[in-house]
């Protein structure tokens, strides 16, 4: 089990060593950590903990993409959990009832896209659009169009507090990757998951209640969406429903691919979306240290990106196989016809 | 069979008509030809990307670029027109170039790495606003004589509405669409792509080629909406047309054509746009509603069209069933 992970996820740990070998290149101190003022600090650690909303979303998209879905609304609903949770803190409410109405509104919005998915069989990129569009509308309607700021120290802990010299959001991400973790692979539901992503109908057939599923992984991936939402207005201070989040779909989307997970669902990895997610945030870094000009870092985005999708494609997979069977020892199996999935081999 | 194909099309046509006689019969000043006039001015370049996301959403793909291919090609041209002196129509031919070269360039991967469009045109985006940035970060200002004849260009209807070159641009655009779809084979093997890819293949329907012309038809339309943008504006700005992708998608969706590809219409999606125009005049004219409002009540436009188009397919389906039960009493 163990060692089958090790090698599910070691081409994404040999491309964050790479990327983080790189930001050794340009900025020499990058593995210094220092401990200061009770909370340590190092490039290291930030890399952690501004990966957090990416790694948090990852979490539950990774989820979703299993079953064969997407969740575009994360963002749109990480802004309007921003949005309740401050308005509920400048209303006079303790923080902690306001991160719990925050996670009830992600929770509303999980079972909004589920039911849409799994009772009215609407395309989940379609049913998904619709939050997406109208979710950001929502949180302006709950900010009033402003950005809504709020001085309550509880509440900015979660964003920019530490607990244990550590900064909270690597806490709360990494506890709850690991609760999802424990519950999807200590039981059966990862394999059920993977069972309705694979093939719906036969999953169905074979007894699994593919609609509970269905509607529970769009579930986690609301609350996921909606912690994410609290952190990033903690961090700021405010819930700003016209950026907080914009465009968070889409780097969550891609670390659950760079973490080598088929969009066309089936087997899954919550570990290697979350080494995704840090890839990205590497990358990120890579680019802010090495001082180039901040105009290039979406078409170095871009490029590393395309480089590696393409190296993870099925078919420049393929001729990878088909040129190393025909160069190595004579195979005795015979090769498959069409890898359909690029992490179908590994992984148990 | 038609007939039921039809029917989302005449339902956002009966929708529009209903809600701009509404609004009409509330502020009698929307009927007048300036409003129309605005409607098709202001929705120019939108309409003219959703043509082209037509054409991608038909083939049962998506593409997430176009709103960057729009920014990147205003900032291209204002910033080649500042740099040199070329002719505007020579800068035009050449960002239409690139744009189209780059779609094509996406349909190529989608096709020949067998990669989710999703996931490509999703690159695309990145790699597009990045090099708008890396041209200019700055809002760059046209100033050409031909930009300023361009934009002279109008012919002025009783009631002082402006019929503005844009928009009757974007109108030719939708009969090309309109021709290519349903009096070409190219437009068919659209259809039969869209219908199922695997079918289509073993029909003899040319996949590289056909998947490669839409997404290349996509790029070149978003090319296009960008010089009308830059007509629109006089500017190029790298932050431009945030979002542009999703209005075109939905305007798509609201239009009738399935997101699962093979149905839909090019007029649909003319109405969409006219829809959602309508809804951002109506906000103007209100004064009270907050700009929000709009993004609301599209979702919600949105969720009902999909929730109609669902319906119509459980009718079908349940109509099928039911002849084929008779079918096999008699």
């Amino acid at each position: 089990m163990m060692k089958s992970t090790l090698k599910r996820v070691m081409p994404q740990i040999i491309i964050l060593a790479l990327v983080l070998a790189a930001n050794v290149l340009v900025f020499p101190g990058f593995f210094n950590i220092e401990f200061q003022h009770g909370r340590l600090f190092g490039n290291l650690i930030d890399v952690l903990n501004r990966g957090a909303p990416t790694a948090l979303l990852a979490t539950g998209m990774t989820l979703v993409i299993a079953t064969r879905g997407i969740d575009l609304s994360v963002g749109a609903v990480m802004a309007i959990a921003g949005a309740v949770a401050a308005s509920a803190v400048v209303g006079g409410a303790h923080w902690t009832l306001a991160v719990l109405m925050a996670l009830a509104a992600g929770a509303a919005c999980g079972l909004w896209n589920g039911l849409l998915v799994a009772i009215f069989r609407i395309q989940p990129i379609v049913a998904t659009l619709v939050l997406m569009v109208a979710g950001r509308g929502i949180a302006q309607l709950l900010t009033e169009g402003a950005i809504l700021t709020f001085n309550d120290p509880g509440l900015i802990r979660l964003g920019a507090g530490t607990i244990a010299a550590v900064p909270t959001p690597i806490w709360i991400w990494i506890a709850v990757a690991c609760a999802v973790g424990l519950v999807i692979r200590r039981s059966a539901l990862g394999l059920l998951i993977e069972a309705v992503g694979i093939n719906q109908t036969s999953s169905r057939l074979a007894g699994i209640n593919a609609r509970v599923l269905l509607i529970a992984v769009y579930l986690v991936s609301g609350l996921c969406a909606a912690l994410a939402g609290v952190i990033v207005a903690a961090d700021i201070k405010g819930a700003d429903a016209n950026n907080a989040g914009l465009w968070m779909e889409l780097d969550a989307i891609l670390a659950v691919v760079i973490g080598g997970n088929s969009l066309l669902g089936g087997r899954f990895s919550i570990t290697a979306s979350l080494l995704g997610a840090l890839i990205i945030q590497g990358v990120n870094s890579l680019i802010l240290l090495s001082g180039m000009p901040v105009e290039f870092n979406l078409v170095i985005k871009a490029l590393i990106i395309i480089a590696i999708l393409v190296i993870q494609s099925p078919r420049v997979r393929h001729s990878l196989y088909l040129l190393r069977a025909s160069t190595g020892p004579v195979l005795r199996e015979r090769p498959k016809p069409a890898p359909r999935t690029p992490q179908e081999e590994g992984q148990s | 069979m038609s007939q039921s194909t039809k029917l989302p099309l005449y339902i956002t046509l009966a929708t529009f008509v209903l809600a701009f006689v509404l609004c009409a019969a509330q502020y009698p000043a929307m009927a007048s030809t300036r409003v129309v006039a605005n409607l098709l001015t202001d929705n120019a370049f939108l309409g003219i990307t959703a043509v082209g996301m037509t054409f991608v959403i038909l083939s049962g793909g998506i593409d997430l670029s176009v709103g960057s291919v729009i920014a990147f090609t205003g900032v291209f041209l204002a910033v080649i027109l500042r740099e040199t002196s070329i002719h505007p129509l020579v800068a035009f031919a050449l960002v239409l170039l690139i744009t189209t070269g780059f779609g094509a360039a996406m349909g190529g991967i989608i096709h020949y790495l067998e990669m989710p469009p999703f996931i490509v045109t999703l690159a695309g985006m990145f790699l597009m606003r990045g090099l708008a940035y890396v041209l200019s970060t700055e809002s760059v200002p046209i100033t050409h004589e031909f930009y300023d004849w361009l934009q002279s260009l109008y012919w002025k209807a009783p009631g002082g509405g402006r019929f503005r070159l844009t928009g009757a641009l974007m109108l030719l655009t939708y009969v090309a669409a309109m021709i290519v779809l349903h009096r070409t084979r190219f437009g068919q093997n659209v259809y039969a792509i869209g219908g199922s890819a695997q079918t289509a293949q073993l029909m003899g329907v040319p996949r590289a080629r056909t998947t490669i012309g839409i997404y290349a038809v996509s790029g070149g339309l978003a090319g296009l909406a960008g010089i009308v943008y830059t007509l629109y504006t006089s500017a190029g700005y790298s932050l431009a047309t945030v979002g542009v992708e999703l209005d075109a998608i939905a305007a798509v969706v609201i239009g009738g054509t399935l997101l699962t590809g093979g149905s839909g219409f090019v007029a649909g999606t003319f109405f969409g746009i006219l829809i959602m125009g309508l809804i951002q005049t109506y906000i103007v004219f209100d004064g009270t509603l907050s700009s929000w409002w709009t993004k609301i009540v599209i979702g919600g436009l949105l969720f009902a069209f999909i929730m109609l188009q669902k319906g119509l397919g459980w009718a079908t389906t349940a109509r099928i069933r039911l002849l084929t039960a008779s079918d096999a009493r008699s």
